[in-house]
């Protein structure tokens, strides 16, 4: 478990190489060092405080009523009238005390803070009446004292028989692709790919407490305390005042608590306002596994135009995501996917066809790689077949196609700088030593190794940054220390500490004198969402700037002064919307993926025994924070590529405890080796990109490339479960 | 839970008078599945009282009694893979017991708690039947064989205590367990198997744990093939959320191979 | 009344004994630094030790622990915590402490383990961030 740091400068890090290299000699003495994490010590000795370790005086319990059919129409809800309904016993929320819009607010307003007597009911767990007491039994007891009846309606589970669509894309570069000239080959195959759970280890939950001036406070277990300020003021018709979002100390998010946790606040906002007292609204892990956003599963169909010698002609590649009941982050999940779908090839001719439908299931939402992790999962593959039936090795077409300084992308994007297609491919297979055999002990054992090469946009798709201008507010102290201020939130990527860090360095003075303010929205400018691999690159590159600006003014100005940066979108970035052309991402990080699997043939199990990744993230701000990264994400998309199903019944998740989804554990977990690649981008923070969500995307299509090496069988469906791999072996001519 | 009495007898003799005495009582070993239904709610009918049974020293230990090993039904996995006597006569019961949960889980989980829970899953179940083990209770001794009467239905009476399980010192068990993955995994499909008698006892393939007896007949008679080809009529396996029946059908016979021609 | 040893201080607690432990520890000692990730004994956010074993909480009525020695997180001093400082154990935080006791019991019970022995003893104690790379690392750090 060793791990090797590549330090590559040179073609592509531009004119910014040379300061650079001053900076390092001279001043920079917390970036790139693997500082201890600032919240280190409170969490290895039970002292940070996560949502439900709060106490709050006074607080009822809060649960939420959720409809049983996937689709229909409320009937009736009716309380039973022998029951003591008393307000001082036990407080009961509907839709029609709502005082401002019935909609959890994001990109459409179709999803209902709770669902409408009368109303439609659009999946199964959908919240239609909220509880509170000040005890659990009696809030126990008072949910089964509600009757709901439904008008069922016919459920749609199969996004290809859906009518309704969420959002199409479409990406055309070159020329007609069923018009391409010189095709000798064409090579035809569809992926298919399921759902899965973030599965933080600590549950959804949020705190809310009335103020004094009509307001709430919410504090909860969030990534974007922004996205639930919007969400809180409309659903309560509140002031930017009277709603205050506190972040606590939160046990992971991964996504998953980028949109759901505007919903919980919400009802736990609803519910304090009715009671007049603080409720605490925690989720138990099979209500946050049956209600709560997955990644979206679905189809990717690729035809692949193709010469003899290798030569790619032409990609057509069209793309199905089931959406779930409401449509969330759909939309733009949508366009990643659709964006990174030829994968990191120079193609002339593309096609990308995107689609995102409803189906009646709970809605699907953010995770790690947000639509790229299943498009690149197609792609990848689809080299190994083209290879495969060329007759060629796919690391050698993947040379021969692979993007490089200067190609261009799928949506026309012209790569200038830090293109790392080559580095990181000859990193990982330098250090991988050859396949070992398999002990004669274990004669059921069939050992093989997959490669896979994957890029992932940093930062906001297109102009999605410059529409943010995310800020942050930088403080020198009267005493000598200075705060940083965003509403970046740690959610154990190490915000808090790399941000310090970049701070310490542009200041010149010790990280001990460097601190975060809390992630409260009644303190830190809106520094956008802690999501898609922008908050080091990003929001890291404002504290940069701040601290910059900082250093200058006390040249001239004393303690205490304040600066504020925002981010401004260089001017040679340009992105159409409406015809998807242009610089998607402002830059691209890089990966590619090793993996070596054993195969039981008796009984399908996959096991992944070693993981070896290079990945290119620019600059190592702080390098064991950066490989934590990247061995979490590999281990995410280990899961999702083998033993991390759901299945469906009745458009309910079967897999609702943890009984029944099964993540890796310590045992199951390859070894896995990080190689950091550091090929700076000039406009990153000391050269950094953001690499949050890369290592979800390249671990599955490596596994599957594995297996058929270890087997000779080709899955195109994942997760590769013992049952699809005996299936297959049973297909598999003898 | 809050409505549900805790009682901490002092001895067995005391655990037998309480069982006996109060309504709606369920005895709690290591709590790996009562506590869960407990606290899920899920428990019908819902106990009134939980008889905590983990700590009686009656009901811990690995001994000699009359020519067999007999374990204590509240005795914890850890307890029997510690154990050298459960090692050297019981390596099929230690593998198994290796396999449930992890650490934590050893720590707590019990044979008793396994019959008890009576789960078509149950790790040791297989086991014990390809021992032939014998269900020791407060009042009397239950062939393993008769003990599972339907889907997590025993032959236990309401107020009866399983005190110890005993085991047979000849015989040569193998045992392997499917699952999802390497640890904390409830079986896909779980087998243990003897050769001499012929025993073929599987789980996860019907609504209780099984004995094979068409594969039992073809061994008993030397018919390695046989046996393998007749399983497949034994079991009765379904689609659930662990895997299909089809998948089951597939490897029992594979793990089955594997097993005999060790 | 049930009467126990929590982090060396002699304790009792009033309740009900069919309570889940890690309800009374979070709840009535304010011992929070053990977490509810589960429920169902799957995910060990919820482990502590009773008389040096590593246990799921939530599987464990309070009334168990009669006359019992447990210890939870806040009192544990071991030099694995500030290895999983150093060595990037502790990412989100929330599996830290269960995971923290579960290395703890190796330590005391194999005093150079190795990975494959800490693969096995921490196979109980889910983390959702880390891979598991750096805990190992952690904790083969501390073998003596």
């Amino acid at each position: 478990m060793s791990c090797l740091r590549y330090r590559w400068r040179g073609r592509g890090a531009g004119l910014s190489a040379q300061p650079w290299k001053f900076l390092l000699l001279n001043m920079v003495t917390a970036v790139g060092r693997s500082v201890p994490r600032r919240d280190g010590a409170s969490k290895v000795t039970g002292e940070a405080r996560y949502t439900d370790d709060l106490v709050v005086a006074g607080a009822w319990y809060g649960k939420t009523i959720r409809s049983t059919i996937p689709r229909g129409t409320i009937r009736s809800i009716t309380l039973d009238p022998a029951y003591d309904w008393g307000g001082s016993r036990v407080v009961l929320v509907t839709a029609d005390d709502i005082p401002g819009d019935n909609v959890v607010d994001l990109i459409r307003d179709d999803q209902p803070v709770l669902a409408r007597q009368g109303g439609e009911i659009r999946h199964k767990e959908e919240p239609i009446l909220l509880l509170a007491a000040a005890d659990r039994s009696t809030l126990e007891e008072a949910a089964e004292h509600i009757r709901i009846e439904y008008v069922p309606a016919e459920p749609v589970f199969d996004p290809a028989q859906a009518s309704e669509v969420y959002t199409t894309i479409e990406i055309r570069k070159g020329d007609d692709v069923e018009a391409v000239e010189g095709v000798e080959v064409v090579v035809e195959r569809s992926f298919t790919v399921g759902l899965q759970e973030q599965l933080y280890i600590e549950p959804q939950g949020a705190i809310a407490s009335p103020t004094p001036d009509g307001g709430i406070t919410v504090i909860g277990s969030l990534q974007c305390p922004y996205y639930v300020h919007r969400a809180l003021k409309r659903a309560l018709k509140l002031t930017d005042q009277q709603a205050v979002v506190v972040q606590a100390e939160t046990g992971g998010g991964f996504g998953g608590k980028e949109e759901y946790p505007s919903m919980v606040a919400i009802h736990a906002a609803l519910l304090a306002r009715k009671a007049g007292r603080p409720v605490r609204l925690i989720y138990d892990r099979h209500e946050d596994l049956a209600a709560t956003t997955k990644r979206h599963p679905g189809v990717i169909t690729h035809r692949t135009g193709v010469k003899k010698d290798g030569t790619l002609l032409f990609q057509n590649i069209d793309i199905l995501l089931d959406g779930g009941g409401y449509c969330t982050l759909t939309p733009v999940v949508l366009s990643r996917a659709a964006i990174h779908a030829s994968g990191p090839y120079s193609c002339p001719n593309v096609r990308v066809r995107a689609r995102a439908v409803a189906t009646n299931t709970p809605p699907n939402g953010a995770f790690r790689g947000f639509g790229a992790p299943q498009s690149l999962f197609a792609a990848e593959l689809m080299v190994e077949h083209v290879a495969e039936r060329l007759g060629i090795s796919s690391v050698d077409l993947r040379r021969k196609w692979m993007l490089r300084l200067g190609d261009t992308t799928a949506t026309g994007q012209k790569l200038t700088e830090s293109v790392s297609s080559d580095l990181v491919l000859d990193a990982a297979l330098k250090a991988v030593p050859p396949v070992p055999p398999v002990s004669p002990s274990r004669p059921s054992v069939r050992r093989g190794r997959g490669l896979s090469l994957v890029f992932h946009g940093s930062g906001f798709t297109g102009s999605g940054e410059k529409k943010l201008s995310g800020t942050v507010a930088m403080e020198a102290l009267a005493d000598g220390t200075f705060q940083i201020l965003t509403a970046s939130t740690e959610i154990g990527q190490g915000t808090k500490t790399i941000f310090c860090q970049l701070a310490a360095d542009a200041l010149g003075v010790p990280m001990g004198r460097v601190t975060v303010a809390p992630q409260d929205t009644s303190l830190v400018p809106d520094s956008g969402p802690t999501v898609a691999s922008r908050t080091a690159m990003i929001v890291g590159r404002l504290v940069q700037e701040a601290a910059t600006e900082i250093t200058e003014r006390l040249k001239r100005e004393k303690a205490p002064l304040r600066v504020e940066k925002s981010y401004i979108q260089p001017d040679s970035l340009h992105w159409d919307e409406t015809t998807y052309r242009g610089d998607a991402y402002p830059i691209y990080a890089w990966a590619c993926t090793i993996a070596d699997v054993d195969v039981d043939v008796t009984t399908g199990a996959v096991r992944v025994t070693d993981l070896v990744t290079a990945v290119d993230c620019g600059k190592a701000l702080h390098p064991v924070l950066a490989e934590g990264q990247v061995e979490g994400g590999c281990l995410q998309a280990v899961g999702w590529a083998t033993i991390e199903e759901i299945k469906m019944k009745d458009g309910g998740y079967q897999n609702d405890r943890l009984a029944t989804y099964l993540i890796p554990t310590a045992l199951d977990a390859p070894n896995i080796r990080t190689i950091l690649v550091e090929n700076p981008y000039s406009r990153g923070p000391f050269g950094a990109k953001g690499i949050g969500e890369l290592p979800m995307d390249g671990p599955a299509p490596a596994i599957i490339a594995a297996i058929h090496d270890a087997t000779g069988v080709w899955l195109d469906e994942i997760p590769a479960t013992p049952e699809k791999v005996i299936a297959a072996l049973a297909r598999k001519p003898a | 839970m809050r409505d549900v009495t805790y009682l901490r007898p002092k001895d067995l003799q005391d655990a037998v008078q309480l069982s006996r005495t109060t309504p709606g009582c369920r005895p709690l070993a290591g709590g790996t599945d009562l506590m869960v239904m407990l606290h899920a709610r899920t428990l019908r009918p819902a106990p009134r009282a939980i008889l905590d049974v983990w700590s009686l020293s009656e009901l811990k230990g690995v001994r000699r009694v009359d020519g067999m090993l007999e374990i204590g039904a509240a005795e914890s996995y850890t307890g029997i893979i510690r154990s050298a006597e459960a090692q050297q006569h019981l390596p099929a019961l230690v593998a198994a017991a290796r396999t449930i949960g992890a650490a934590q889980i050893q720590n707590r989980g019990t044979l008793g708690g396994n019959l008890a829970n009576a789960s078509p899953a149950g790790d040791t179940l297989p086991v014990l039947l390809a021992y032939d083990a014998v269900v020791v209770t407060d009042r009397r001794s239950i062939a393993i064989d008769r003990f599972f009467t339907g889907y997590r239905h025993t032959a236990l009476q309401s107020d009866e205590l399983i005190t110890a399980v005993r085991f047979p010192l000849d015989r040569q068990v193998v045992f392997r367990k499917v699952g999802t993955r390497a640890a904390q995994a409830i079986s896909k499909v779980v087998i243990a198997v003897c050769r001499q008698p012929a025993r073929v006892a599987i789980g996860s393939v019907a609504e209780v744990p099984l004995r094979a007896s068409g594969a039992e007949a073809a061994l008993a008679s030397g018919d390695v093939a046989g046996a393998i080809a007749a399983v497949t009529a034994d079991i009765r396996p379904i689609d659930d959320v662990r895997s299909t029946a089809t998948y089951r059908q597939a490897v029992t016979q594979n793990v089955l191979r594997e097993l005999l021609r060790q | 009344m049930v009467q126990f040893t929590l982090n060396g201080r002699r304790v009792s607690f009033e309740g009900s004994g069919s309570r889940r432990l890690l309800d009374v520890l979070r709840e009535d000692f304010r011992a929070t630094g053990t977490k509810e990730g589960c429920g169902e004994g799957e995910c060990g956010a919820c482990s502590v030790l009773i008389d040096g074993d590593v246990v799921d909480s939530c599987l464990v009525a309070v009334g168990q622990v009669e006359g019992r020695d447990v210890l939870t997180i806040e009192g544990l001093s071991s030099p694995l915590q500030q290895a999983f400082i150093e060595h990037g154990a502790a990412q989100c935080g929330i599996c830290t402490p269960g995971m923290l006791l579960a290395a703890h019991v190796l330590l005391q019970r194999t005093t150079r383990p190795s990975a494959d022995d800490v693969r096995e003893a921490l196979a109980g104690n889910l983390c959702r961030c880390t891979g598991y790379t750096k805990i190992i690392e952690a904790v083969l750090s501390c073998g003596t």
